[in-house]
């Protein structure tokens, strides 16, 4: 059985064709410009206040538009983006140690596996540098040197030290920074903030996205917002696992309803696995804790020899333990990229030799470095990460070894975008996590940051001017029938999740596709997996719709009401998953597929095939998804297989 | 574990509120605070019952949205802590723990745990940003900070924006945070051009919103679960100072 119809395929039009250096300065000096004086005439939503939006609406309203912005927190400062800690990536070459912006722009599309956009990422790498000059100056106190000059680290298996950071909290201060620009503009009267705000729904006017229906989450009131253009910056959909890395509240609605309307939904299989997350402690977790991946560059990973050995760390001796990653990977050991650190971790815990509670977990241990460089200097360098472990597993690092466990921490994919930063809907533009644009199959440590900086500061901003200098705008009203079906739809779907009042929770089921995406459709993926979720997630979803009981009116806070909202589009979200999953027969990147591995167990590209990027067209629900095939050419970066040994 | 939890249950800003008490015969040490208000809930919500309404987010304490009053301070007994951060073998078996909303003149409750702090982000736009567009920054390297400076700025810019300070302070006051952007900003060289201005307009806008005055109990360092110091207020006060003067 087939579980979706092929289309047309479908291409970037706007990278324009000059070599790869001269693509970024060329669209920009094609792009229309809007005459500043007129500029105040043109609204444009933004929906997020993570570094992609809140970079966005800060330079947007910088230049003049009129910007109104929402978040589904109390605050725009607590987007889910101040949780990143390593760093953030730029080609400065302050170390003079052979980066360039080549060199940035080679490690993207090969530690993606071969499976993103040429153009995007060159952009990408060109943007970088301009980055922290941004930032720099507006305070961001990133870590410095004696001299007082920026320091920088290495940073998930690459060879240069080009990650600057801000201790372990480099999120946080990019965070800081953005919205603290954004802030300058609101309180200018430039934009119209709207917290404890979530949008439930896209509105589309003669085939063009002109506003969002929102839902105030105090006083329940479902709201209209009209404008010219609409960003979508809501992040990744990490938590159609349940568990993950992500907040607790980061959610799909945004891009999901936005794919319902039309936007193509690109390569949503590919998610980032994190090997180094503290394990669950039991029934009651509720989200992943991520251990920073630096942590790999002093401890030794390893699992007891024998399976099933229940003793404790201290009363396993050396020639009983296998230290698996050195054993495997004597070239980069236990720095291994991350997709192939968690495969072997879960690879080990398979053949039993896991540990801690229910054996689904790994030691990573610092006795070694521990006895090289002294408590004090390991404490220096990692402090705050043993304290943060302390607090949570009540365990003593400097004395045993941490236990790890891989979890879902990043979505590569997201909606398709082209080389404008829009989607398949005119005027509706995604930035940051949401879309699919950078990283192919597999992102590499320190990018994200950096791309939704790049999307928000540097490169939205041009494009969406270009859209509106290029579009004519009729005036639409609350009373224009597209949009009062919209309304009507998004109200309706709200009244019939409050009315069901049946027997389970929404986490009830929200944890149950967790279970059924992370056993099928996780760390490996096989064919015979991912049909019997296919078949599992309908009955899920109607399930959900028949028996799910939302406590609470929709006129007031309601906390279940937001959960359950979110779940549904999780839900018809993992079935995509699954079906892309399915589709694409090689293992590249995050995605693993069993049926397509070397002799010694290593992912197998098929790049005759599946040299694309898989954008699906929504169908109806319940109904065949249609694919697009965006055909990729590496012109630049030869095709090759990774090799890690 | 079994435990006892009083908490503050009140339907919205107009219901005066009051204390309930809810058995959870169930927990678990190793559960976070948070994990346990869930569980809690779950049951609630199966039982018919209202699920206990409060903000969370990112659970790793660093977004802010947490925070509730537990047994009396603010984030709950463990030093430097944000309240998903606090697991229960803090506590012991039999325990009785009282649950609160942050109270403050300049917080008012939303629902029974969830308070609005939009005062904290209206003291932040009245002057707690460098104003730089977009592409105008120099070179990152143009300007180098000398190490200590870049620590202290860092120190004060990891400043959560969780309001514990506020709803531990006997007055209610904003100091800690407001100093703490301040303090941030103001050691900067990107700081520097706007430095009177800047403290001047945060310390209006903090009175502006209600938050009341500081008399130095340090009741909100205590709280801080960033630890953001009392030298930080002092700072405030020298800045404040030093820009009062300059304005004359
Ligand atoms: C623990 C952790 C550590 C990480 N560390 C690093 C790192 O060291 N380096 C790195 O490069 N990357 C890191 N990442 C990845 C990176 O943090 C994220 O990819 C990035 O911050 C996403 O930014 P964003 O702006 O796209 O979205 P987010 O920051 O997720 O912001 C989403 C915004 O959208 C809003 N929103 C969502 N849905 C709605 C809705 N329906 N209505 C209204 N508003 C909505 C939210 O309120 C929020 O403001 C890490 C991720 C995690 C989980
Ligand atoms: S100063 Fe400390 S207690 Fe106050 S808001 Fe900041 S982090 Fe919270
Ligand atoms: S939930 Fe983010 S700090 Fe506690």
């Amino acid at each position: 059985m087939t579980f979706f119809k092929l289309g047309d395929d479908i291409a970037d039009t706007r990278a324009p064709d000059v070599p790869i250096e001269q693509r970024w300065d060329k669209r920009r000096f094609d792009a229309k410009l809007v005459n500043p004086a007129n500029r105040r005439r043109h609204s444009v939503i933004i929906v997020g206040t993570g570094l992609a939006g809140g970079a966005a609406g800060a330079t947007l309203a910088e230049q003049g538009y009129h910007v109104i912005q929402f978040c589904y927190q109390d605050s725009p400062r607590r987007a889910h983006s101040i949780a990143a800690q390593g760093g953030i990536n730029a080609a400065k070459n302050y170390r003079n140690d052979g980066d360039s912006v080549y060199r940035l722009f080679y490690d993207t599309v090969k530690g993606g596996d071969f499976r993103a956009r040429e153009s995007n990422v060159y952009r990408l790498a060109q943007t970088s540098t301009q980055i922290i000059d941004q930032c720099v100056a507006q305070g961001v106190p990133f870590a410095r040197e004696y001299s007082g000059l920026l320091d920088t680290r290495s940073f998930g298996g690459v060879q240069v030290a080009r990650t600057f950071y801000a201790r372990g909290q480099t999120g946080q201060q990019l965070l800081i920074g953005a919205y603290q620009a954004l802030s300058r503009q609101i309180d200018a009267g430039n934009v119209e903030m709207h917290e404890r705000t979530e949008m439930l729904d896209l509105i589309v006017v003669d085939g063009r996205a002109r506003g969002i229906v929102a839902r105030d989450l105090v006083t329940g009131q479902i709201s209209t917002y009209l404008a010219d253009a609409v960003v979508l910056a809501t992040g990744g959909y990490g938590n159609v696992f349940y568990l993950s890395t992500n907040a607790k509240n980061s959610n799909a609605s945004a891009i999901w309803r936005a794919h319902r309307r039309g936007a193509y939904f690109a390569n949503p299989c590919y998610t980032q696995i994190h090997p180094t997350c503290i394990p669950r402690s039991g029934e009651y977790q509720s989200k992943l804790t991520l251990m920073s991946e630096s942590l790999r560059n002093d401890g030794r990973i390893w699992v007891p020899k024998k399976a099933g050995d229940t003793r404790s760390p201290d009363q396993i001796p050396e020639e009983e333990r296998d230290y698996y990653l050195e054993r495997i990977y004597p070239g980069f050991g236990n720095l291994v990229p991350r997709d192939i650190a968690s495969r072997a971790a879960k690879n080990q815990c398979d053949l039993g030799r896991g540990v801690g509670p229910g054996g689904l977990g790994v030691y990573l241990d610092f006795a070694d470095a521990i006895r090289r460089l002294g408590e004090d200097k390991v404490r220096e360098k990692y402090g705050n990460l043993f304290e943060m472990y302390d607090r949570i597993t009540g365990e003593d690092p400097y004395k045993v070894p941490m236990r790890i466990y891989p979890a879902v921490h990043y979505t590569m994919g997201g909606l398709w975008v082209d080389y404008d930063l829009q989607s398949t809907i005119p005027g509706c533009f995604v930035v940051g996590e949401a879309n699919f644009s950078d990283h192919g199959a597999n992102r590499l440590g320190a990018s994200a940051l950096m791309q939704g900086l790049a999307d928000g500061y540097f490169v939205l901003p041009p494009m969406l001017g270009n859209y509106i200098a290029s579009s004519k705008f009729d005036k639409v009203t609350e009373a224009h029938p597209d949009v009062v079906e919209t309304v009507n739809e998004a109200t309706g779907r709200l009244t019939k999740l409050l009315s069901i009042n049946g027997e389970r929770t929404v986490d009830s089921f929200h944890r149950e596709l967790g279970e059924i995406m992370w056993d099928e459709c996780g760390m490996a993926r096989s064919e015979d997996g991912l049909r019997k979720a296919l078949g599992r997630l309908p009955e899920l979803r109607e399930e959900f719709w028949r028996s799910v009981k939302v406590p609470g009116t929709g006129s007031q806070v309601n906390q279940s009401l937001e959960r359950a909202n979110r779940v549904s589009d999780f839900l018809e979200l993992g079935e995509l998953m699954c079906v892309d999953a399915l589709h694409r027969e090689e293992s590249c990147g995050g995605h693993f597929r069993v049926e397509s591995q070397t002799p010694d167990g290593e992912a197998r590209r098929d790049d005759e095939r599946f040299a694309y990027a898989g954008a699906w067209e929504f169908g109806g629900t319940g109904e065949q998804p249609i694919l697009h095939k965006e055909p990729l050419n590496f012109d630049y970066v030869h095709l090759a297989q990774r090799n890690y040994a | 574990m079994k435990l006892t939890l009083r908490i503050w249950r009140q339907a919205g800003p107009a219901d005066s509120g009051r204390m309930v008490a809810y058995e959870v015969p169930d927990a678990n040490p190793d559960m976070s605070f948070l994990e346990l208000l869930d569980v809690l809930n779950e049951r609630l919500t199966l039982e018919g019952d209202d699920p206990v309404t409060f903000d969370h987010d990112c659970r790793e304490g660093i977004c802010g949205a947490c925070g509730v009053v537990i047994n009396g301070q603010a984030h709950g007994p463990r030093e430097r802590t944000t309240t998903c951060q606090l697991h229960m073998r803090e506590f012991s078996d039999g325990d009785v723990i009282d649950v609160e909303p942050w109270r403050s003149v300049a917080f008012g409750v939303v629902k029974d745990l969830m308070v609005d702090r939009s005062g904290l982000d209206r003291i932040i736009r009245a002057g707690g940003y460098v104003s730089v567009n977009t592409g105008s920054a120099p070179e990152a390297h143009a300007t180098p900070v000398p190490k200590p400076i870049a620590d202290t700025a860092f120190d004060n810019a990891t400043c959560i924006g969780c309001g514990a300070c506020v709803a531990a302070c006997p007055n209610g006051s904003a100091m800690l945070f407001t100093s703490a952007k301040v303090t941030h900003l103001n050691s900067l060289p990107q700081g520097a051009p706007e430095r009177s201005e800047r403290v001047l307009n945060l310390v209006e806008a903090m009175d502006a919103e209600g938050f009341g005055g500081c008399t130095n109990t340090g009741e909100c360092t205590n709280a801080c679960p960033k630890g953001i110091p009392l030298d930080s207020i002092a700072t405030l006060n020298r800045e404040y100072l030093r820009a009062s003067l300059g304005r004359k």
